[in-house]
């Protein structure tokens, strides 16, 4: 995109969407740089969306080759045009993208980003990771918030019928218009590891279960060594385990991470096409507001379990980050 | 939901997709990741470029093809081995009846026009199907799920009509800029560029006792020998100057209104025009005219001036009579043809101008005047996965467990998704209670013709009426009728309704039938003499047909005002046009009025359902407990107006 303006090509393919969020912050997203990591269901849901709404780059981190197994809920693999043999999962999505909106750069890095240099995530504006285990989760949070810019940080976990997404945006400025005027906002957010350290006794009384369950389930990984998702049923023991010992450190009551919804976690643990476009779509709003500047951000916990039909939001923060 | 259960039920299952648009393209591609195996798909429009932002399945190289065709192959290409049927087709043909909709498990909707979404509606009571319905608008969206019998059907509860605005207010008081559009539009453009033999209320009003009504078609034909810049002028001299001056001249209309000041082209544009701007059009294909290109006029968000308008009026005419002389005549207004959304903002802004209203850009104003839906991939994602978690709950027969499920921009008590249980059907629906409805009209004036068009096609939504009094009919539409008896019924329509050969009066109880949709109607009919000219144009009063009040509140900021379909109560119908999809907005707003709805308290804490062990609500009101953020939802094209916190 050359100058200031958008083309009359944007114009004509973005006319539905500016008309939501406004030229500029069009503009914007058209210069705005995008990391993803883990390339499962919900990520390729949102990696859609965001090409789609003209964001200028997507890199994509995923050097797992494609299987069988990951078929199930990625519609960016396309089983038969030799789409894949022995590409990686990272190589295989970014053809498919490159066809939603031939104005965005898609590419592929290979490695592990987790030991790429802060450098590296300067280039970006947001980073998503998914599929990752905890301390990676909180090095790469880490390493964007070591940054003089601003780099966004998301995760998003789905395992069946329930679905988890973290936002941090460190200290975000925004402005909005309220009743004619423009009015200043901030809101602080709390790092991955600094919102998990906060004590459970110290959270608001109705936080949703599945905030707790899925941190036995990621404490479980972390402690066992075990890929992120490859806890199963066949855990159930050790998992239920750990719940009373982490119910006791923080002095919460093991009702709170009920059996039944634990259970559901551990004998679904594919993930499920509909939860993947709802947390896809969410991600994809809250990385649209972020870039653009639009909109009030969530902060910062956002779940959806298909049994009670709620997407809610949880603020999980300490006292010197609570809003 | 035991796994194995649900995956046989959803490989089982045979499922109908009405439209494949926004949501439509979202919904298949879930459907199809989550295991469905036998889906058909109707939808009757082609590819646009400004689709593409959301309805990933298609590509640029697609602009022009069918949509349900085009989606089936790109879903097929990651899942090969499944069946999808595309239908490139309006719901609403024959074939389509209820012995089609029988054979399906669940129906699901991705529409986005009230008409089509009743008429499925009925067709799937008249099978007993289920039907999972949906909407979305920019960051706005809602899911619902309807069992005949056990919940709602989908017009129960009322539905807000197109916004349609007082004849007078459109030719002679705007207030607003949609006035102006509407007059730009409507009666303007449609004079000079559509059917001349259409009735039009350009003149109405605004012409006195001196003007014949042929001296009025004089002004607007332009004459043989006369330069096009002078026809031009002739005519922006006409509407802009003389008919306000006339306008002017009834001293009793600006009493308590700011007068309009009339706008001569001589005072805005001095010099001529120059032939230079010809130069740029060379080499121009006719479809490509552009009066911005001709005048540089770069960006479609910039507010002209009055001058800038006044140029792009008198260009945007000369080109419609240089380079597209052959549509002149034929033409109605089509948001995608740059030359004539150039025109009507350039028209509506030089009214607008005149009347102190605030000018728009063509950006805003194209919005206004197409009826444009704002609309991103998010939401559509969203939605579609919440019609595949309702869609498998209704074929595993999970009665107790359906929902309705808003998706709000701002959160109400910390929920984005906010899932609500059905009612029980509504005892006074017309539709599924099969309740009567009253008619009030002067049965000596009124003519079967405008009961039919006005009140059984345009407010009871059926296609095919057959009109009957006791064993005697009135009317009917059919394709094996008899010469004889489609001679009749054409006869009976001019005629009035006391004049019938079974008399309509006061009293008279008509039965109607659409035999498509397999739905019949009782309406009883009371006589009476007057109608207000304003208030009720069509001079027929239906009630007992429950209609969302029309916001009438002129202090709404202007993103509520613009949904204008058929501005002018003209008796034309609306069918086989897109109209507002700012209605299934209205719907997201009505659940959050507190009028209509109800919110059940969804947290842990909830007191038991006194309605017993059926988890579908009784229609008992019930205080409403959400935030006033949940009022918030304001619907506008301009995103400052978004976070607005404004009570409805």
């Amino acid at each position: 995109m050359d100058g200031e303006e958008l083309t009359e090509q944007e114009t004509a393919l973005y006319d539905r969407q500016i008309r939501v969020w406004g030229a500029d912050a069009q503009r914007r997203l058209s210069k705005s740089h995008i990391l993803v990591c883990g390339l499962k269901g919900t990520v390729a849901e949102f990696c859609k969306n965001i090409v789609l709404a003209g964001v200028g780059s997507v890199t994509l981190v995923d050097d797992r080759v494609v299987t069988d197994e990951s078929l199930p809920a990625n519609f960016l693999i396309l089983p038969h045009e030799n789409h894949y043999n022995g590409k990686t999962l990272a190589e295989v999505c970014c053809d498919s993208l490159k066809e939603f909106n031939p104005m965005v750069d898609v590419a592929v890095e290979t490695g592990d980003i987790s030991t790429f240099g802060v450098e590296f995530f300067e280039k970006f504006d947001a980073v998503i990771i998914s599929c990752c285990s905890l301390g990676k989760k909180k090095l790469i949070n880490q390493k964007c918030r070591k940054l003089s810019k601003r780099v966004a940080f998301y995760t998003v976990e789905c395992r069946g019928s329930c679905g988890e997404m973290f936002v941090d945006l460190q200290d975000y400025k925004y402005s909005k218009k309220k009743l004619e005027e423009t009015i200043e906002c901030q809101i602080e957010y709390p790092s991955f590891e600094e919102a998990i350290s906060v004590p459970w006794r110290a959270l608001p009384r109705r936080v949703s279960k599945l905030y707790f369950a899925m941190r036995v389930i990621e404490q479980f990984e972390d402690v066992e060594g075990r890929n992120p998702g490859e806890t199963s049923i066949a855990d159930r023991l050790g998992v239920l385990k750990l719940r009373k010992e982490l119910c006791e450190t923080n002095s919460l009551d093991e009702s709170q991470i009920p059996d039944a919804l634990l259970e559901r976690l551990l004998t679904d643990t594919r993930e499920f096409p509909p939860v993947c476009a709802i947390i896809g779509g969410i991600l994809g709003q809250e990385v649209i507001k972020a870039i653009s500047g639009k909109g009030d951000p969530l902060k910062n916990f956002f779940f959806f379990d298909a049994m009670d039909g709620k997407g809610l939001i949880e603020d999980i923060s300490g006292p010197s980050t609570r809003s | 939901m035991a796994a194995q259960e649900q995956l046989s039920a959803i490989k089982r299952a045979k499922v109908l997709m009405v439209g494949a648009g926004g949501i439509g393209c979202e919904l298949l591609k879930t459907l199809a990741l989550s295991g469905f195996q036998d889906i058909h798909i109707i939808d009757m429009d082609t590819i646009e470029v400004s689709n593409l932002n959301r309805q990933f399945l298609f590509r640029q190289s697609h602009v022009g093809q069918s949509k349900a065709k085009v989606a089936r192959d790109a879903v097929l290409r990651f899942r090969p081995n499944i069946s999808i049927t595309p239908y490139h087709a309006n719901v609403k043909e024959s074939r389509f009846n209820v012995d089609f909709f029988k054979e399906f498990d669940v129906v699901l909707n991705g529409l986005d026009n009230l008409d089509a979404r009743r008429h499925v509606n009925r067709l799937c009571l008249a099978a007993d199907i289920p039907l999972v319905e949906s909407g979305t608008t920019g960051f706005l969206g809602q899911v619902t799920v309807h069992l005949k019998g056990k919940t709602e059907c989908y017009e129960c509860q009322p539905k807000p009509a197109p916004k349609t605005y007082p004849v007078c207010t459109i030719t002679s008081t705007p207030s607003k800029f949609v006035h102006c559009i509407v007059w730009a539009k409507d009666l303007l453009f449609a004079k000079l560029f559509g059917d001349k033999n259409q009735e039009n209320d350009l003149n109405v009003r605004s012409s006195d006792t001196a003007n014949s009504s042929e001296h009025s078609e004089d002004v607007f034909e332009c004459r043989k020998d006369e330069d096009i810049e002078r026809y031009g002028r002739r005519i922006y001299d006409h509407v802009f100057g003389h008919n306000i001056e006339v306008a002017l001249s009834n001293e009793e209309t600006w009493k308590n209104r700011n007068k309009p000041r009339p706008i001569y082209s001589k005072d805005v544009l001095p010099e001529k025009q120059t032939k230079e701007n010809g130069n740029k059009e060379k080499g121009c294909a006719a479809d490509d005219v552009s009066a911005m290109v001709s005048l540089s006029l770069k960006n479609p968000q910039d507010i002209w001036s009055l001058v800038e308008n006044s140029r792009v009026f008198l260009e945007a005419l000369r080109l419609f009579f240089l380079k597209r002389e052959k549509d002149i005549g034929n033409l109605t207004f089509d948001k995608d043809d740059q030359l004539a959304v150039e025109f009507v903002t350039a028209a509506a802004n030089i009214r607008a101008s005149s009347f102190g209203i605030p000018l728009h850009s063509l950006f805003e104003a194209k919005g206004i005047a197409g009826n444009i839906v704002h609309a991103v991939a998010t939401t559509n994602a969203i939605i579609a996965g919440l019609i595949v978690i309702e869609a498998i709950k209704v074929l595993q027969k999970d009665n107790n467990n359906y929902r309705m499920t808003y998706c709000l921009e701002h959160p109400s008590r910390k929920l984005l998704l906010m899932p609500v249980e059905p009612y029980e059907p509504n005892r006074s629906c017309y539709v599924c209670s099969e309740t009567p409805v009253s008619l009030e009209v002067n049965t000596q004036r009124s003519k079967l013709r405008d009961f039919v068009e006005k009140i059984i096609k345009a407010k009871l939504g059926m296609n095919f009426p057959l009109i009957m009094q006791g064993a005697s009919i009135l009317y009917e539409v059919g394709e094996d009728l008899e010469e004889d008896m489609v001679a009749i019924y054409a006869a009976n329509l001019e005629k009035a309704l006391s004049e019938l050969p079974s008399p309509v009066t006061s009293g008279s109880v008509l039965t109607v039938e659409d035999l498509q949709q397999e739905f019949s109607c009782s309406i009883n009919i009371k006589h009476r003499e007057e109608f207000d000219e304003e208030k009720e144009p069509d001079g027929m009063l239906l009630s007992g047909w429950v209609e969302a009040p029309v916001d009438k509140d002129n202090n709404k900021p202007i993103g509520n005002d613009e949904s204008t379909s058929n501005a002018l109560p003209s008796g034309e119908t609306l069918e086989g046009e897109k109209d507002d999809e700012i209605q299934e907005t209205s719907e997201v707003v009505e659940a959050f009025t507190g009028k209509k709805r109800k919110l059940s308290e969804v947290s842990e804490v909830t007191a038991p359902d006194p309605s017993g062990p059926s988890s579908i609500n009784q229609n008992k009101p019930k205080k409403l407990d959400i935030d006033d953020e949940a009022d918030e939802l304001i619907i506008s094209d301009d995103w400052e107006s978004l976070t607005k916190k404004k009570k409805l």
